[in-house]
């Protein structure tokens, strides 16, 4: 429980902070597309018994090194280039698990996030890479900005817009497949979408919106783990409750 | 008035062709901008305009023929602080979450380089730039709750932060009034003649940028004119294209 709270609020900061990017990018299904393929990574690790979470990891990566390449190549729609891999990966997973149907219960726990068996070994993953991503995001913050605000004018500047492109894309990949223990495989987009789209609600800059994307994931991931401890809910699904109650919330405010 | 070199080119392509799939674009066309120039380049739509304009900043890359930027070629150009880019304005949407001081900031970046944080100096030329376009007073404002003219403002003072020799606009008047169109010609006027900045404007708006620019380029797929304002203005060609009701695209 204690191990589910810290790697929850790891993954409460980094998900709203790579996914205000992805969101003002319209690249929203990456988080979805990546997250399947991460289930693909995790069956694999289970079926060749190696940690299936850095088997995600390493899925999740590979694959949005690829997608941003076929992306640039422009020999398919950037669209159709995300279903296929959504669509192909989630295949492959049922294939690989079929085959082992043995590990029904697992599954289960990575489909739809399980606070309480994380692991320690995961635990130390996921503060290590979430320390990582943040370190990634301070480091080259004006960078990713100039280039979701305006592609075209930061490679006019001089901006290496390709490798911010990159840059972008896997630590999105990061992002997804560490917090699969936390909310599992189907419901990470939302902890990057809904805190971020709350945010954008209040109209602020760009600094402030993040702050409180921030906040509003930070404060769905605990409320939601005491919630789900107390009334036996499933934590995943509970967090991501919480965080669309809040943001239907600013949606009534608003409009008074 | 500062003094300014006419003599010193700063853009030259030769020869250049482009092509976005099989129908050509662009077509032999060959240039040269000079330092000081105030350049309006028209033509009917889909005539190429932006795509010269885009081809110029090495977003697109010729099929044939050489683009050079202040004597390199754009393959190797790295001087991209003596650029400053006015994009077309369509883009900014609802709610993206950026305030004016954010966004003109952002004509620092390329010159702060990689893992350079912004510093006070930065920070000054940026108001410095709010200042330039009379827009300092609204540096807290998110974007998205200005006019569309107050919005091109502050697009100019972004391009303005990177101190650039060249200025760069493409159809900057879309979607404004004819008052705020014409603050913003006399804000250019005043660039060109008291900054010595040398621009680059692409626009649909003939009749007016005749008058403004010292060169006008006429861009149907050819450059089919290029000089001077007053003698297009008066040549057969311009009247021809109004025989042709040529002017209104």
């Amino acid at each position: 429980m204690i191990r589910g709270f810290e790697a929850g609020i790891i993954i409460a900061v980094i998900a709203p902070l790579i996914g205000i990017f992805l969101v003002l990018r319209r690249y929203s299904l990456i988080a979805d597309t990546l997250s399947h393929v991460s289930l693909a990574g995790v069956a694999i690790g289970l079926l060749l018994k190696i940690n299936p979470l850095i088997a995600a990891i390493i899925a999740a990566v590979v694959s949005s090194v690829a997608i941003e390449k076929l992306r640039i190549s422009k020999r398919i729609f950037g669209e159709s280039a995300l279903s296929i891999f959504l669509s192909g990966s989630l295949a492959l997973a049922i294939v690989l698990i079929s085959f082992a149907h043995g590990f029904g219960a697992d599954l289960f726990s990575y489909l739809f996030g399980s606070i309480n068996t994380v692991k320690q070994s995961d635990v130390y993953i996921i503060g290590a890479l979430g320390i990582l991503v943040v370190a990634a995001v301070i480091a080259f913050y004006k960078e990713l900005v100039f280039v979701t605000v305006d592609e075209e004018a930061a490679y006019v500047s001089g901006i290496p817009t390709k490798f911010i492109n990159i840059l972008l894309i896997v630590l999105a990949a990061f992002t997804v497949s560490l917090a699969i223990p936390i909310v599992g495989v189907l419901l990470i987009s939302a902890l990057m979408v809904i805190p971020v789209v709350t945010a954008l609600q209040l109209k602020m800059s760009f600094k402030k919106t993040i702050f409180f994307a921030d906040l509003i994931s930070v404060f769905s991931v605990i409320t939601g783990i005491i919630l789900s401890f107390y009334l036996n809910l499933s934590p995943g699904g509970t967090i991501v409750l919480v965080a669309l109650g809040i943001f239907i919330l600013t949606l009534f405010i608003k409009r008074r | 008035m500062q003094h300014v070199d006419h003599a010193h080119t700063i853009i030259e392509l030769d020869r250049v062709c482009f092509s976005y799939t099989n129908e050509e674009v662009i077509k032999d066309v060959s240039l040269e901008i000079h330092k000081g120039d105030y350049v309006g380049i028209v033509g009917p739509n889909g005539g190429g305009k932006s795509t010269l304009l885009k081809l110029m900043l090495g977003i697109l890359k010729p099929n044939d023929g050489t683009v050079r930027l202040f004597g390199s070629d754009i393959k190797d150009f790295k001087d991209w602080s003596k650029i400053g880019y006015v994009p077309q304005k369509t883009y900014i949407e609802i709610n993206f979450p950026v305030i004016v001081e954010e966004l003109v900031a952002m004509g620092r970046y390329g010159k702060q380089g990689l893992f350079h944080f912004p510093t006070k100096e930065d920070k000054e030329k940026t108001l410095t730039a709010l200042k330039q376009v009379d827009m300092l007073g609204y540096k807290d404002r998110q974007i998205n709750d200005l006019s569309g003219g107050q919005q091109q403002r502050v697009f100019i003072a972004r391009a303005l932060a990177t101190e650039p020799e060249i200025i760069f606009l493409d159809e900057p008047t879309v979607g404004v009034d004819i008052k705020t169109q014409k603050q913003f010609y006399a804000l250019l006027r005043k660039l060109n003649k008291e900054l010595a900045l040398t621009l680059v404007l692409v626009t649909h708006e003939l009749d007016v940028v005749a008058h403004e620019a010292t060169e006008l380029g006429y861009i149907n797929r050819t450059m089919e004119y290029y000089g001077n304002p007053e003698e297009f203005l008066k040549g057969a060609y311009f009247h021809e294209l109004i025989g042709r009701g040529g002017l209104h695209h």
